[in-house]
């Protein structure tokens, strides 16, 4: 059959439907394909990917306004990828959702591949913003944002940022900004996930406590369990209406790895790494046993 | 209370509109420009006294972001992704210094249309101390493959070159000089990437950005009448991209180039000569009056052009140096 998606410009509304376990399954799909996309490469980000796949999950299948056959549609949703390294937990999705084809993605790192490591905003079509260094996405979602405000626009711009990249002091920078003008079209999610490329995040600088933090400088805070899927449905549900006067952060409380055993065991030993075969073989066994579980449990309850 | 009789710094604020162009000619410039072009917005970090006939043109699109710099460029970069062409007011010792990361990342390698207007550049700031300077600020700028940088002679100049970023498609850092002395009796037509000619001569060349013009044309002028050289000399604003046809023309011609530049001597305009002149195999003397490669001395800015040389007497001595070589 052929691939039409990308000819498709029809929009994806915000709060489409979408089932608790859809979502969940869509998540290990996603850490299932990121699996994938770091052996075909060589080397990558297991364990930041993980912690995020729910929120990706949920924000891509369910909650964003998007326009796959229309990337730079003015009035789409903006996801802004902070923490650019899990970037072999997006590509997938967008191809998935039609922004490109999927064949694109065996194209994955290799040397003129749309598709690197971290995203890419002039090469991969549905990336809003390139990322790749941490503490910047903040600042240039803020501008997005900024832009809505100035553009009568009701898009949201939402940043997904690492915990230990709130350490960048240039988040602050934003933070400050983005409530000084009183942007409630804006959209922090932190992936509390509790580590960094080198250890636990504060152990390395404390950043804690998050949420007061966020909430001295004028935010609107939610502190939820960034795995639990109603529940992030439900936070993106009811964000205030894009003309209210505080940024939102989400601070997802994540498990650096979770949903394989090794990896929450060793979270930073799987921050940046390769399987071997064997490995891989075991991680993708238990991540599909878990569909399966799904699935059969979807099943019976369908019955 | 003493008045002071020195000019303790180069920088004019709180002036009057009547002598705006004359006296902040790059806040007027972007003014004009901006009647023009909605998708226009200025943005400064804590320098709003800079922009005082925008912010009175224009008042809903300035965005003061406080004394944030790093944050001002990235949050213009996603300004820019959603279609407007924003104007970051800086100082440049922190515009282009402390921000180069943001500016490479998020601006150059996005090929995004935000422009970073640079005042107090070079020594303009003497007085206040070495933290001040931007004298690396060209070779740093140059460095990024999609950023146009551009150094204007005089308030004409600016007028000119401002009004040519408004519809380029890409980033641009525009360096302005504070202490230029009039080169331009009209606002001058300079297509991207040419270099004016100004004088023609065959003894030596002199090419000079911003303060450096004005000093190239006078001390051509010292060099004509009482030395009886006679120099080509170059309006060097377009140092990216810059004008390899004219150097390569007047350094075959004359054999002998020297350029004048309130910037280190390492990566600015003198690097620009040079490398052009090794890629083009052009057998050429070239010399430099710009600052050296040292820990540079605090004054203020007239006795630091001065002591380093940055004068028509001192650009006179480095050309008739060159000319014997």
């Amino acid at each position: 059959m052929p691939d039409t998606r990308s000819a498709d410009s029809a929009t994806l509304e915000r709060g489409r439907p979408v089932t608790d376990t859809e979502l969940r399954r869509r998540a290990d799909w996603i850490r299932l394909q990121a699996v994938d996309l770091i052996a075909q490469a060589g080397l990558g980000h297991y364990s930041s990917t993980f912690s995020c796949a729910e929120i990706v999950a949920t924000l891509y299948y369910h909650t964003l306004r998007l326009r796959p056959g229309e990337p730079r549609w003015p009035d789409r949703d903006r996801f802004l990828l902070g923490k650019g390294h899990v970037a072999t937990g997006l590509w997938p999705v967008l191809a998935d959702l039609g922004f490109y084809d999927t064949g694109l993605l065996t194209q994955f790192g290799k040397v003129g591949s749309p598709l690197n490591d971290h995203p890419n905003m002039k090469l991969a079509p549905g990336i809003d913003f390139s990322s790749g260094s941490l503490g910047h996405n903040l600042s240039v979602g803020t501008g997005m944002a900024l832009a809505g405000r100035l553009s009568h626009r009701d898009y949201r711009t939402f940043v997904l940022t690492g915990d230990g990249e709130l350490q960048e002091g240039q988040v602050w920078e934003a933070v400050m900004a983005a409530s000084h003008y009183k942007l409630g079209n804006l959209v922090a999610i932190v992936d509390a996930n509790g580590f960094s490329g080198s250890g636990p995040t504060s152990q390395a600088m404390n950043i804690e406590p998050l949420a007061t933090r966020f909430a001295a400088f004028g935010w609107l805070v939610r502190e939820i369990d960034g795995h639990d899927v109603p529940t992030l449905k439900q936070t993106f549900d009811t964000l205030p209406d894009t003309g209210s006067k505080q940024p939102v952060c989400v601070v997802a409380r994540t498990r650096k790895g979770y949903g394989v055993d090794m990896f929450e065991k060793q979270p930073q030993a799987w921050h940046l790494g390769l399987l071997t075969p064997e490995q891989r073989a075991d991680v993708v066994a238990e991540i599909t046993a878990r569909m399966e579980l799904a699935d059969a449990g979807a099943e019976g309850s369908a019955s | 209370m003493t008045t002071p009789t020195r000019k303790m710094v180069d920088v004019f604020s709180d002036i009057d509109r009547d002598t705006a162009l004359k006296a902040n000619p790059s806040g007027y410039a972007i003014t004009e420009v901006a009647a023009g072009d909605d998708r226009i917005l200025t943005l400064t970090a804590d320098l709003s006294n800079v922009l005082a006939e925008f912010r009175a043109a224009f008042p809903d699109r300035y965005i003061e972001l406080g004394i944030a710099e790093t944050n001002s460029v990235s949050l213009a970069a996603g300004l820019a992704s959603c279609g407007y062409v924003p104007y970051i007011f800086s100082m440049s010792p922190f515009g282009v210094l402390k921000c180069a990361e943001q500016w490479r990342t998020d601006v150059d390698y996005n090929h995004l249309p935000v422009r970073l207007v640079g005042r107090l550049s070079g020594l303009a700031m003497g007085y206040f101390g070495t933290s001040h300077y931007a004298v690396e600020d060209i070779g740093i700028a140059r460095t990024f493959a999609n950023t146009t940088v551009l150094a204007p002679a005089d308030q004409n100049a600016v007028l000119s070159l401002m009004r040519a970023t408004a519809e380029h498609d890409g980033p641009v850092y525009m360096r302005i000089a504070e202490a230029a002395d009039p080169v331009y009796d009209t606002v001058p037509d300079i297509p991207r990437g040419t270099w004016p000619r100004l004088r023609q001569g065959d003894d030596l060349t002199l090419a000079g950005h911003g303060m450096g013009v004005g000093l190239a044309v006078r001390a051509a002028d010292v060099l004509k009448a009482e030395h009886g050289l006679s120099a080509d000399v170059y309006d060097a604003g377009y140092l990216k991209p810059y004008d390899e046809a004219a150097i390569a023309d007047t350094a075959g011609r004359t054999g002998k180039v020297l350029t004048i530049e309130d910037h280190t001597v390492n990566g600015g305009l003198g690097a620009i000569v040079a490398e052009t002149v090794a890629r083009q195999r052009i057998v050429a003397n070239l010399a430099q009056a710009a600052l050296p490669d040292v820990d540079l001395e605090v004054g203020v800015p007239a006795e630091l052009y001065e002591y380093y040389g940055l004068t028509v007497a001192g650009v006179v001595a480095r050309a008739l140096e060159l000319a014997k070589s």
